[in-house]
Order: structure tokens, then sequence, then C-alpha cells
């Protein structure tokens, strides 16, 4: 067993009492809750006539059915709209704060709470979303559940756990031009496979994890949960306190400041921690990563042939074999050159400021190819907001991509931004499943943010270290 | 919530194989059907674009098959259940007639969302799955038996060993499957431990 660690200490400070299970009952420092999972945990708690035990802990965003285009009220798809005013209804009632659309805080959930400052480190943190696992680039333990676990922690800010095991996964050394986290969290997720996190939490560390922005080491803690593993964090350190130090919450507590810092340095893995596994990378190896087949473990480099399903582990050969056929996919060719009919960045995995910074970069002076719908979906009104300052908006509008309101959009198409038919997608986004993306013939390549610029702009799957190359010649 | 929680000691019925490795929540429930505000009615909608066709037509998929109409055992591959933290995954499945998965292995979530509802989630090798499934399809009219407790599986002639995770066992055969009584009865403790944290405000 793990010892020493963050995960071991941050489940220390938070154990309540052992269940007659097994089971840790573990308190939560923050829950977020929006408009998809939570209702039905709200009518659960009114048919045991329970109230919300601790509202000031949790806090409401609306992401998953919000409009990109037209946000005014009522939505136009009437679902999404009573999803809305359940959730309007259930805030006020309950007394919850609520970061919603006419606030100018509204967003997907992992982004506005880590902007806000209500994501800390050494924090216990869930949310009826798997991708909850993106606070731990705070070096919080985030991890996401299910509705009737959201009802547990609305009667009494607690949640059933067993304690997992940690992976300490270690990328050395620095990344190369054109390779960001997203590649680095890919090649994880394609070496240890979608289901070799079940049971782990995974502690990300290693030189190439400390160099990361807070965005960079979000992305990756983002898609933990594709690697099967349900939490993912990194130790806090000085560049997550320089982010910390701007967030509303420290900026209005500036004394909280100086008062939680003990604790979090208290929390980071000790030098000589016990880990359960050890996984090391080299960084420096590592080039663009984009996924050819249908979950996101099917990933290869950009100048890499696509695996032969005979060649795979036999476990995987069947899966690979459907996914090439729905993807159209050949063994042996590279995914360069794959043609694609919408560009989508956006997403909790790649939707924040400096990823709409990097694609503009790829994206400025030139203009999305004639076959290809684009749209820019910032992760929040504030990203909007701080993009629209820089005039990111009009680098992407005048190549001729959409720009639109914050929501969760085309990630998993619950509202009207959704893949068409057979369309294939160049997706920031986390997953690639059949189905996800709004169509169940659509395909989607995931990628990092200047690669869907790079695929924008020429219509199909492109390395994006090429195109640099290309203008400045 | 007085109301007693039953003791799920074991699970018999008739089986529904669906095989596949990583079959995730999104093929499970698509994200279109979770535009609701309660679970009712979501049995219909498992599986949805895997069971029917542009048209809305049946395709082949065992969950269209007459004589698996009334199975109430789904016997499953690997990771089963990966992606989104969905409930409304099982809950489709369990609106549908599912009462326990038997499979190689089952992503996280998922798993605990069984729980939280009362489906065990019970695992073995491939090779034991496999020839499950294979009876399945030769024999849909008879009953599978999944013992919780003392974990095993008894199909035909045949019983198997099974593995079922500690707490999920304790859980289920003791009734502790729905946790928000007995974590509300510890409310002095919780209230202890917030005040105990640097970062909760007094």
């Amino acid at each position: 067993m793990s010892e020493g660690t963050l995960y071991d200490k941050v489940w220390e400070e938070h154990t309540v009492s052992e269940l007659p299970t097994g089971q840790t009952q573990l308190f939560c420092g923050l829950h977020l809750i929006h408009e998809v999972t939570s209702p039905q945990a709200f009518g659960m708690l009114q048919e045991r006539d329970l109230e919300v035990a601790y509202p000031e802990r949790t806090h409401a965003t609306v992401d998953h059915i919000v409009p990109t285009s037209d946000q005014s009220r009522p939505f136009q798809d009437d679902a999404a709209e009573e999803m809305m005013s359940e959730l309007e209804q259930n805030v006020r009632d309950a007394g919850i704060n609520f970061s919603d659309p006419t606030s100018g805080d509204q967003g997907i959930v992992h982004v506005i709470g880590p902007e806000q400052g209500l994501t800390q480190p050494g924090m216990t943190i869930v949310c009826g979303d798997s991708h909850t696992s993106t606070h731990g680039a705070f070096g919080a333990l985030a991890f996401g559940i299910g509705t009737s676990q959201i009802r547990d922690v609305l009667a009494t800010q607690t949640v059933a756990m067993e304690k997992k095991k940690v992976r300490k996964i270690e990328v050395t050394g620095e990344l190369g031009p054109g390779v960001e986290a997203k590649d680095v969290v890919l090649e994880i997720i394609r070496r240890l496979g979608t289901e070799g996190g079940v049971g782990y939490v995974y502690e990300y560390a290693g030189e190439a994890i400390e160099n990361l922005d807070m965005e960079g080491r979000m992305s990756i803690c983002n898609m933990s949960i594709e690697g099967g593993a349900r939490a993912g964090y990194v130790n806090p350190d000085e560049t997550t306190y320089e982010w910390l130090k701007q967030t509303d919450y420290f900026q209005e507590n500036p004394e909280k400041f100086d008062e939680c810092k003990p604790y979090w340095e208290s929390i980071r893995s000790d030098e000589d921690a016990e880990y359960d596994d050890v996984v090391t990378i080299d960084g420096s190896e590592l080039e663009p990563v984009v996924t050819w087949g249908t979950t996101p473990g099917q990933g290869v480099g950009i100048t890499e042939p696509i695996p032969a399903p005979e060649d795979l582990p036999e476990e995987k050969q069947d899966t690979a074999r459907m996914s090439q056929e729905h993807m159209g996919v050949e063994p042996g060719e590279t995914m360069e050159g794959y043609e694609i009919d919408v560009a989508f960045l956006g997403s909790c995995t790649n939707a924040r400021m400096p990823d709409l910074r990097r694609a503009a970069e790829v994206v400025k002076g030139r203009q999305v190819a004639d076959s290809v719908r684009a749209m820019v979906v910032p992760g929040s009104q504030r990203v909007k907001a701080a993009a629209e300052a820089e005039g990111l908006d009009e680098v992407f509008e005048e190549a001729g991509f959409e720009w639109r309101e914050a929501g969760c959009s085309m990630c998993l198409g619950m509202n009207e931004d959704q893949l068409e038919g057979d369309e294939a997608s160049a997706s920031s986004s986390n997953r690639n499943f059949i189905g996800r993306q709004g169509s169940k013939d659509g395909k989607t390549v995931l990628m990092n943010p200047r690669m869907v610029a790079a695929a924008a702009v020429t219509g199909h799957v492109t390395d994006v270290r090429d195109l640099k190359e290309v203008t400045e010649a | 919530m007085t109301d007693e929680i039953p003791e799920i000691d074991s699970a018999s019925g008739t089986g529904v194989p669906i095989r596949g490795n990583d079959i995730d929540t999104d093929q499970i429930i698509p994200a279109r059907f979770m535009k609701v505000v309660t679970f009712d009615g979501l049995g219909e909608f498992a599986f949805f674009d895997k069971r029917y066709d542009e048209h809305d037509d049946p395709k082949d998929h065992p969950m269209n098959e007459p004589h698996f109409q009334e199975a109430s055992i789904m016997v499953v591959n690997a990771n089963f259940g990966c992606g989104s933290s969905r409930e409304h995954a099982p809950q489709a499945l369990m609106r549908w007639g599912i009462d326990a998965i038997i499979g190689e292995s089952f992503a996280e979530i998922f798993a605990g969302n069984c729980l939280a509802l009362g489906i065990p989630t019970v695992t073995a090798d491939t090779e034991t799955i496999v020839e499950l499934q294979e009876w399945v399809d030769e024999n849909p009219d008879a009953d599978i038996d999944v013992d919780v407790e003392n974990e095993t599986v008894t199909y035909g002639e045949k019983t198997v060993d099974v593995t079922v995770d500690d707490a999920q066992r304790k859980a289920l055969t003791e009734g502790v499957w729905d946790t928000t009584a007995l974590m509300k009865s510890n409310a002095d403790a919780v209230a202890e431990k917030a005040a105990a944290l640097p970062y909760v405000d007094d």
C-alpha cells in the first residue's frame, strides 16, 4: 500500500468514519453540480424528506445542455429549458451558489471551479461528472460520482469510498516543439490502456509535468478517467500558488492564502513516499498524438503507422478491428491526411486561455478549408471575455471559425452542436466513443488544440509542426 | 428514510450476453436520452444506437431478441461501463430488467453506481465469461444464479467461482448499499471534521 503520498494524506485528513462495508466515509470539501446529473438527486432528497446539509460547500453551473449560439430564455430546446429551470429551482430552494449564464461566470464545471478559486490544493472535490479528475491539477483529490452519491453528498457532505492504490507516472525530460499536455496524456492512456488505471489514482510527476502551466496540468488530470483512473493529481507548487492568488476567492480573502499554504505544503507527497506502482515515460521522445479509433487508448504518434489489430494484445484486437472499420482507417498508414468535416475546439480538456491562444497562433493569417465547419467553444464566459479582450475572437472569425458561447457543446452532443451523419471531426475533447459527438456514424479524432487548428485549415489531420515550417519558408 | 434497505445475497434469472470490451456509457445510454430530470422510462433507451437504426427499426442485437426479453442477468466482457459517471447507464439497464451483471471487469464509477442501486457487478476470467456467454446463447430460458455471499455463479450443472469486491459484498449482503442514512447518522463527526479542515471557513 502507498504511504506518504498526497493521496494518503488528503484521504486521511478527510476521513470521517470507517463504514461497516469497509468503505471510508469521506468529507467532501467542494461539491460541484450541473444540470444533467443533479436533478434526480434533489428528487431523491425530497422523497426522503432530507435537506442539503452544507449548501455553502456546493456550487452549481449549467454546461452540458446550454446552447452555445442563442442563450436567451426560454431555451429553444424544451428539454434543455426544463433542465435549466429545474436546476434554478433546486439551487434557489437549497441556497446554493449558481454561476448561471447571466452572471458572466458560467462555464464548464471543470473550468469555472479553478477559475473562481473554488478548487484548492488538499481538498476533496466531487461532482457528478467523470472529468472531475481535472481538479487534481491543483493537488486536490477529485473524482466523479454518480447521482445516488450526489444524493449522499447533498444530504451529508460525505461520500462512501474505497481507498485505491497510487501509481506515480513520471514524465521526464522536456517536451519537444509542438508537443503538449494533451499528447502526454494520450500517450499515457495508449501505453497503460483504458482500463490500466482501474483501482488506481494517478500521481503525475517529473520535469515535463512540473514545467506545465496549470491549464496543461488540468488537461492531463482531466483525462485520467479515460485511462481508467478515477482521480489523478499533481503535487501543488509555486505554479499552483501563483494561479490561486489570482482567483476570486483569494483576492477576496488574501489572509486565507497564508492560512492555507502550510496545509498545501504539508499534503505534498513526501520525497520518500511509497507507491504501489511507478511508470516512467520519456517526455522528450513524444510527438503529437492523435487517435485512430473509438477509444481514447487507440492513439498513435502523428508520424507513426496505425497498428494492425493482429499486432495488438489479443484482448484489444476485436475492438481495434471494429474501431478501424468505423473510422475507415487502414493499418500501416498514418493518420496524417485523414479528411475531416468538422473542427471542434472546446471541452473541459482544452478550452482555456492558453489552449485558445496557441490555436489562434496557428490559425492567424489562414483560412478554414472550404469543406470544414469549424467552431471555437470557450470553456467559460470568463475565458470567452479574456479571449475577446486579446482579439482572439477576431483571429478565429476572420479565418472562418464560429465563435460560440461557453458550454460542453460538441464534446458530447447534448445541445444543438452535433456531428451529422458520418462526419469526421478533429476534436480537442476527451472521448472518441462511437456516437459521442451526437451522431452514431460520426467519427472523432482526438488531438491537441493546435492540431485541431491545423486540421481546420488544411481539411485533414495534419502535423502542426510541418505547417509551421511551411509558413516560415 | 426509515425504509429497510434490502439485503441482496443473490440474484437469479435468465441471462443476456453483451459482447465486447470497452463498452462505454455513451453506448449504454446515448447522451441525447439524458435530457430528462428523472430516471423514469430510461429502460427503453438502453443501448439504443446499438439496437435501432436511423429509422428506429430494430437491428441485430441480443436485447432485441424475443428470447432475451425476460433476462435479468447480463454477461459482459472487459472494462464494461467505461467513460462517464452518468448513473443513467445502470439506471437504464436496471429499468430494462437487469438485476446483476457478470463480467471480466468493470469501470470503477460504473460499478459504484451499480452498487448504489443494489446491482451486483461480479467478475470472472475471460474463459469463464466466454463460456457463460455461449451457454446463455444456447440456453436463453435457463436460470443463472449469482450467489453474492459465496462468490459463485451457477448455471446448468455448473458452479463457477467469481469475485465480488469485498466492500460491495458486505454492502449488498448486509443491506448497507444505500449509504445515505448510515452516513447521515455520523453528522456530528462530519461537523467536527469540517471544522478541523484549514480551508473551511468558520
